[in-house]
């Protein structure tokens, strides 16, 4: 026998906390990407460079950033009062956060 | 006893921003799973871990703000042409011996960027909690989403953290500004 539960209805909709993890997960991922894109490609990290004594770094993060925060905004006006696929939408977040913490990792970034 | 400036501010970020996060880590998963588990029934309440996740929150960002703005541009800065004492270049100081040159191009380069996955997870998560709260027992998948991302956080704070911890044992940041602890005296 299972034991008792004390799930409910939820009060809130869904869509709220998953604009949170998708764009968590594109912004994570968006960093790993810049940091290889600026690797690989000398004009591409000269662009990246927006703070000199900190080199590219800055502009990986910075870029990263925003986007994380531009993608999030956007997903919370279009979703915070929708109820949304969350089982799909958190299965990609999670997705783009292991990719970033693996293309993070400078062996498997030197692949590319 | 003495401590120069930029081993103070590489202390505050590893030993107080860095290191407080990470201890705060485990006690916010274990919070978060046992507030929002479905059986959780007693409605106690969740002011106390808004404020803690904000605090964390708080840590991260500094953590990785003070490292990437004021210890990374110490970490690698160019000596002039010539210099033979690279101890005042903690990266170049690294890349001369193959010995310890790993340190760099692994721990370095992977510290450099797992770091920042630390407050973007952690951020959503406080966020999710605050507006949530209790009520995400009854959204399973994002409750479980919620969860994993702490658990990333935490784990990528983990791995910045024991590189910080060894590249500063091979290559100290030192230099700038000596300060005065106490005068010692011989026994």
């Amino acid at each position: 026998m299972n034991p008792p539960t004390n799930t409910a209805s939820p009060a809130l909709t869904n869509g709220s906390g998953a604009a949170a993890l998708l764009s968590a997960g594109i912004g994570s991922f968006a960093l790993a990407a810049l940091a290889i894109a600026g690797d690989k490609s000398a004009l591409i990290k000269s662009h990246l460079i927006f703070y000199r004594p900190t080199g590219p770094l800055s502009g990986v993060t910075t870029t990263a950033i925003l986007l994380w925060l531009v993608t999030w905004a956007i997903l919370e006006v279009r979703w915070q009062k929708k109820s949304v696929a969350l089982g799909r939408i958190s299965a990609i977040a999670l997705i783009l956060l292991i990719l970033s913490i693996a293309l993070a990792f400078p062996p498997i970034a030197d692949l590319f | 006893m003495e401590i120069t400036v930029r081993s103070l501010w590489t202390l505050i970020h590893g030993m107080g921003f860095g290191a407080l996060y990470l201890l705060a880590c485990s006690g916010a998963i274990v919070e978060l799973y046992r507030l929002t588990k479905p059986s959780a029934s007693a409605p106690t309440s969740t002011r106390f871990l808004n404020v803690y996740l904000i605090t964390m929150v708080v840590l991260a960002w500094a953590a990785v703000l003070t490292g990437a703005y004021i210890i990374y541009p110490w970490y690698r800065a160019t000596p002039p042409p010539g210099t033979v004492d690279l101890a005042l270049f903690p990266q170049r100081l690294l890349m001369s011996s193959p010995s310890t040159i790993g340190w760099h191009s692994l721990g370095m380069e992977w510290k450099d960027h797992v770091a920042w996955f630390a407050p973007i997870s952690i951020t959503m998560v406080a966020f999710v909690f605050i507006k949530y709260g209790r009520d995400l027992k009854n959204h399973r998948q994002l409750r479980s989403a919620v969860l994993t991302f702490a658990i990333a956080s935490f784990v990528s704070a983990g791995i910045a953290g024991f590189f910080g911890a060894m590249i500063n044992k091979n290559a100290p940041v030192y230099g700038g500004y000596t300060i005065q602890l106490s005068h010692g005296e011989a026994k």
